[in-house]
């Protein structure tokens, strides 16, 4: 058998938010339980660890993906978003200010998903329609606010140009 | 005193670090030495349990411990029990009565899927998981009973043989003569309406992380729970300790909804290994976990009549209702009650008839559900009315203008005692005007003048209307604690917990105002039982009548002092001191103002002097809440049904609605919208399914159907202000009102865009597959 | 819900990635998109000994056209064909917006979900109406699968343990050629209850050729011949739509389940029959 053997745990190296690490862990751990439990950055929430909630998004490589359902170890060499890597010091990224202005979250615990599938979404679309919206934000589940006003933050995030 | 910050749209102050990501969630909470805790739940609905081996999973690696009921026995106490009558309802109404108790673990017997028979922990929640698949149990099945109504009826298997039938809770109740009237009413409608199993589902699970401290005998546990002071008067019986050894907090919660409300087994397990341990250990509740353990709801099935006149005024209702209550009667009568005492609702209908059964069954026990009956009860008054209304060819709108109770008509007494114990007696609230304001923004007439344009293109649209009043707020109190520092900054501590309604924000604008400060001066602490030694906790819409008028009367407590020592301080009379933004002033003599910072401190003694007054600037006010104040609402749906396919579009939503006095009407909006979202999800999406053997089938987010931005349309809010004449803020209960109509409103909805088929919807979820099957015999 | 342990091993080549399917059998189980797979070993519904992770190796990404066909190698992510799509085939494009979310589409490759095999999922009947194949790879050789033969059964398929799909292909549908796509799901995004993917190519006014796939209503995705039949050799109006909408859904055999039952299924199958031909008989050239 050429090439690498099997193993049952791995070093990984991976940047998030533009910071290196490097940890070594069972290949079993999912991207979100490494984020959060060895890495520390728990915005990163876990809501059904199937892939269907949306909780736990992040980017890589700047597109939306389930970190419930990619393995930390597939994160080698790649590029991280988290919510954390959003607002630049105490400035707020403007859709982070949009759902603050517009009452856009209410316990919180689906935002940090939120915020970062937008984000990408509203550099593939800058100017989408409320049907777009609501098609682009239909992967994240939210029990609190029936969706209104986080439609409306995301318009308004789209319209003040960002 | 100003009104600066009550009624303004705030942006809520706890923002910030829920979109940075640094909430703190459960199971952000990390401690030393931790520990994870995973859990073996019983794979069958109705079994004995004969023997539970749990070497092997002990031999595990990273295993520490595995405790069955035998490991833990001098701990297993019963699991706190709710919901006994309050004696002014016991002595109104003679109740049949049976709670059974449960225990953390199962000893010999488990009664649901998803009951606890076994706890390991670990050093890893992986290798938890590991280990509890390798313990060993001996199972004898038992019959299961999923039925509500076969469950109730003699022979059937007993879940609880110690009570010699299945029916926890049976009552019957009668207001006026409802005999007599269905005996003479020119018209009678009769219908059977069944409303599905269906739960709150936050999209956070349940979590406790405990540790103990050996050194001062204290536990401190935190655990996402909206009931921190019961979870800690359950702990304190359990480890046998006083109370304020043990301190429970709440912390950021990612949503409750009343499932977590309730009391469980997990409250007390994990402290309990903690204690047995010595090492602080976590349980955070996965998914799969939450759909059998975490409580369910709904559930019920209504028989109902109506009998009214050919004019369609409506002089009696019967109903009897079942209420699936899965495996232990938890909430004692609360469930039951809730239900009867808002049958009625708006509607001017002096004669009624009830007979209640709720039943166990082989299922996750139930608890309450935002709305916790009401949406239940509500759904089979207002399809009863539509029917009605169908029958007399009167138009639902219509038939509701003749049967809603006018606001002259208040204070109106039903002649019943509401759940607290206490009359049933609507305070105030305008029902036809709520009526009228949901119809108007809906553009009823055009939309009914539409309907019928595009009928005849074979495009089925329908509107549907329901209305609700609800007792909200139960008390009897909510304490708080407000306290100044040196520099005027305040603190309210409270035992009610924000699970994302913005207690932070609400609770601050009211100090603030209350106090004369600015509102970034006040920070709100909640659901710490080190904070505020009495409180109860966040459900029944209770938090802004309860806690809030506690926050005001503690809050006005102080100003008095501070009003005290600036009158001192500054050489005048309390009556002419003024406090705004932070400074204390003489009325009129604008260059007197000082910072609150400067009064506080003329109050401090020093070697040279006493201080102006005592700097004792905190007070306590526990406000008495002996019944509910009635907020109320109208929604109105617009719906396109595809005949081709059964499926439903969600075309609009409105709701007219009064909460009184309006403390932050962003916040009120948005718990509108939540409840309604999740209404829709009952009307049209989310069920939880058990098949005959007690097996539930929905065991994901796959299969149970939370509705996305893709099913809500946006949510139309008219705000009616009628503030409550039973507290001194005049505010009343919000929380749960959106879910309580939705259901009734939509199926309403559908059955009128499918009026010229003849259907009726009778039970909810209004699947497209149950909506074709209506369709399909009658297609023209 | 943590996945039980497994080794795992992320080859560079295919000839390592087959060497170690062949060694571990069963055993094995190859991530790719991980979509379906992940959510499985966090429920503990799959256990492999082995993830053989391919998503580092090279020359699986290509996605090309060449002589009327379309082909896509085992990395392509759906997002990745859906937008290629977009400009160039709209049926595929229809299909692929329906696949979940962007999330998920962003990760699941094209081969992953057709390797599934879920009888309620879009690919394998996009697969199957396009007169679709997959390369199918092993140490001991190579072989090509026609659609109509790879899907067996609910989320089985004819491919052996120590295969691997490399690359699948589909018969891009003629300039002129028309197409549908309906589903019905509980929610955006769901699997179909119900749906149907159509293609026709007319001559001269009248069906040359009708390739019309049905999910979600049966065990696998099916070709609904009698409705092909139904319409070959005929104008495609709305009575010769509608019997070959009756004759393509009673000839299903589907199955009742949490969701809907067999009946509500061969009855939306029939309305699904019709809205997909009719658009498919209006957008193409006569």
């Amino acid at each position: 058998m050429t090439g690498p053997e099997p193993s049952v745990s791995r070093t990984v190296r991976v940047r998030v938010n533009g910071e290196r690490h490097e940890r070594t862990v069972e290949v079993r751990t999912t991207l979100a339980d490494f984020l959060r439990d060895d890495l520390g950055l728990t915005g990163t929430h876990v809501g059904c660890e199937h892939g269907v909630c949306g909780a736990c998004t992040v980017l890589v490589a700047g597109e939306p993906v389930r970190s419930c359902l990619l393995l930390a170890v597939q994160a080698e060499d790649t590029d991280v978003t988290t919510v954390e890597g959003l607002a630049d010091g105490d400035r707020l990224h403007p859709l982070q200010q949009a759902f603050w202005d517009h009452h856009a979250l209410q316990c919180g615990f689906c935002t940090p998903g939120i915020l970062l599938t937008m984000k990408a979404f509203l550099e593939e679309c800058p100017h989408p329609s409320d049907e777009q919206i609501r098609e682009a934000l239909s992967g994240n589940l939210c029990r609190c606010t029936g969706y209104h006003f986080i439609v409306e933050a995301i318009r308004a995030a789209a319209t003040r140009g960002h | 005193m100003g009104a600066r910050y009550f009624g303004a749209a705030v942006k809520r102050r706890e923002d910030p670090r829920f979109l940075r990501g640094e909430g703190r969630f459960l199971d952000d909470v990390t401690l030393p030495g931790l520990l994870h805790a995973a859990f073996l739940r019983s794979p069958h609905a109705h079994a004995r349990i004969t023997a539970v081996r749990t070497e092997a999973a002990a031999a595990m690696p990273g295993v520490v411990r595995v405790f069955a009921f035998a490991d833990l026995e001098r701990w297993m106490k019963p699991l706190p029990l709710f919901g006994a009558p309050p004696p002014g309802l016991a002595a109104a109404i003679r109740f049949d009565l049976r709670q059974a108790p449960q225990y953390p673990l199962c000893r010999d017997r488990t009664r649901y899927v998803g009951e606890i028979v076994a706890m390991v922990v670990a050093d890893s929640r992986a290798r938890a998981e590991d280990a509890a698949e390798r313990i060993e149990v001996e199972w004898a099945p038992l019959p299961p009973v999923t039925d509500m109504r076969a469950a109730a009826e003699t022979g059937a298997p007993l879940l609880h043989p110690e009570w010699a039938t299945n029916v926890a809770v049976g009552f019957t109740h009668a207001i006026g003569d409802a005999a007599a009237a269905f005996a003479d009413a020119e018209v009678t409608l009769e219908e059977t309406f069944t409303i599905q199993r269906y739960v709150g589902m936050p999209l956070e699970g349940r979590g406790v992380v405990a540790a103990w401290d050996r050194r001062d005998g204290t536990l401190t546990t935190w655990n996402s729970t909206q009931v921190s002071h019961f979870v800690q008067q359950g702990l304190a019986a359990v480890l046998e300790l006083p109370p304020h050894k043990v301190r429970v907090i709440a912390p950021d919660l990612g949503g409750g909804f009343g499932t977590k409300a309730s009391g469980y087994a997990e409250d007390a397990l994990i402290p309990i290994a903690a204690r047995v341990l010595g090492r602080p250990v976590k349980w955070v509740e996965d998914r799969r976990e939450h759909m059998v353990g975490a409580a369910h709801a709904r559930h019920q099935v209504h028989a109902i009549a109506l009998a009214a006149r050919r004019d369609g005024t409506i002089l009696a209702v019967r109903d009897r209702i079942w209420l699936d209550l899965g495996a232990y009667n938890v909430w004692g009568i609360v469930l039951p009650y809730n239900t009867v005492a808002h049958l009625i609702g708006p509607y001017r209908i002096r004669n009624l008839h009830v007979d209640v059964k709720g039943v166990v069954t082989n299922k996750t026990p139930n608890a309450p559900y935002r709305g916790a009956g009401r949406p239940e009860t509500v759904f089979a008054m207002d399809r009863a009315v539509d029917c009605l209304a169908r029958r007399l060819a009167m138009d639902p709108a219509d038939i509701r203008r003749r049967n809603y109770i006018r606001p002259d008509e208040l204070p109106y007494d039903f002649g019943m005692p509401y759940r607290d114990g206490n009359p049933l007696v609507y305070d105030t609230g305008d029902f036809p005007a709520a009526l009228e304001a949901a119809l108007n923004a809906v553009g009823y007439d055009e939309l009914r003048r539409e309907q019928g344009r595009l009928r005849t293109d074979g495009v089925h649209r329908g509107l549907g209307i329901s209305g609700y009043v609800e007792g909200t707020a139960i008390g009897p109190f909510e304490g708080a604690t407000v306290k100044l520092d040196l520099s005027g900054r305040v603190s309210v501590a409270t035992g009610a917990v924000n699970s994302g309604q913005g207690h932070e924000t609400t609770f601050a604008q009211i100090a603030a105002d209350t106090l004369g400060v600015p509102l970034d001066w006040v920070t709100v602490i909640g659901g710490d039982t080190a904070a505020v030694p009495f409180g109860i906790g966040t459900f029944a819409s209770r938090s802004a009548v309860t806690a809030g008028n506690s926050i005001a009367d503690a809050a006005h407590e102080v100003r008095q002092k501070l009003v005290q020592a600036a009158a001192l301080l500054l050489e005048a009379s309390p009556a002419d001191i003024d406090i705004e933004d932070g400074r204390a002033a003489v009325r009129g003599v604008p260059a007197s103002a000082v910072p609150l910072a400067r009064v506080i401190q003329a109050a401090i003694p020093t070697f040279a002097r006493p201080g102006v007054v005592s700097p004792d600037f905190e007070a306590t006010a526990y406000h008495h809440v002996p019944t509910v104040t009635y907020a109320s609402a109208v929604h109105v749906a617009h719906v396109e049904v595809d005949v081709g396919t059964g499926l439903v579009k969600l075309l609009r939503y409105v709701v007219a609605h009064d909460c009184g006095k309006v403390i932050n009407p962003l916040i009120v909006e948005g718990q509108v919208h939540g409840g309604v979202a999740q209404g829709v999800g009952g009307a049209l999406y989310e069920e939880m399914v058990y098949d005959e053997s007690g097996q539930l089938l929905t065991g994901t987010l796959m299969d149970y159907l939370v509705p996305t931005a893709m099913e809500l349309p946006p949510i139309e809010t008219v705000h009616l202000e009628f503030p409550s004449s039973r507290n001194p803020l005049g505010v009343k209960g919000l929380g749960e009102g959106g879910a309580i109509s939705p259901p009734a409103a939509i199926a309403n909805a559908v059955d009128d865009a499918l009026a010229p088929y003849g259907v009726r919807i009778t039970a909810t979820p209004a699947s497209p597959a149950r909506i074709l099957a209506l369709i399909e015999p009658r297609r023209l | 819900m943590k996945p039980p342990p497994f080794a795992y091993v992320a080859p560079r080549t295919l000839a390592e990635t087959l060497e170690h399917l062949a060694a571990a059998g069963d055993d094995a189980k190859v991530l790719a998109g991980g979509q379906s797979l992940v959510p499985m070993l966090n429920l503990r519904l799959a256990r492999p000994a082995l993830i053989v992770d391919i998503n580092r190796v090279a020359g699986l990404d290509r996605l090309v056209t060449e002589n009327g066909r379309l082909r896509v190698g085992a990395l392509v992510r759906q997002r990745g064909l859906e937008r290629w799509a977009a400009r160039e085939v709209p049926l595929l494009a229809a299909g692929l917006r329906l696949v979940g979310h962007v999330a998920i589409r962003n990760r699941g490759t094209v081969a992953g979900s057709i390797a599934h095999a879920d009888p309620a999922s879009e690919l394998p009947a996009l697969l199957l109406c396009l007169d679709g194949t997959v390369v199918a790879e092993s140490r001991r050789g190579r072989r090509e699968i026609a659609a109509a033969a790879l899907f067996q059964g609910p989320l089985v398929t004819a491919l052996a343990a120590d295969e691997l799909i490399t690359e699948t292909r589909f018969e891009l549908p003629g300039a002129g050629a028309g197409w549908g796509f309906h589903e019905v799901a509980r929610r955006h995004g769901d699997f179909a209850l119900v749906g149907v993917a159509a293609v026709i190519a007319r001559e001269g006014g009248r069906v040359a050729r009708a390739r019309v796939a049905v999910f979600g209503a049966a065990p696998t995705t099916v070709r609904a011949e009698a409705a092909e039949h139904a319409l070959v050799g005929h104008e495609p109006t709305p009575k010769q739509i509608a019997e070959a909408a009756e004759a393509g859904a009673a000839a299903l055999a589907p199955v009742d389940d949490l969701h809907a039952s067999a009946g509500y299924r061969r009855r939306v199958a029939r309305t699904l029959l019709e809205r997909a031909l009719t658009d498919a008989g209006g957008r193409g050239a006569a």
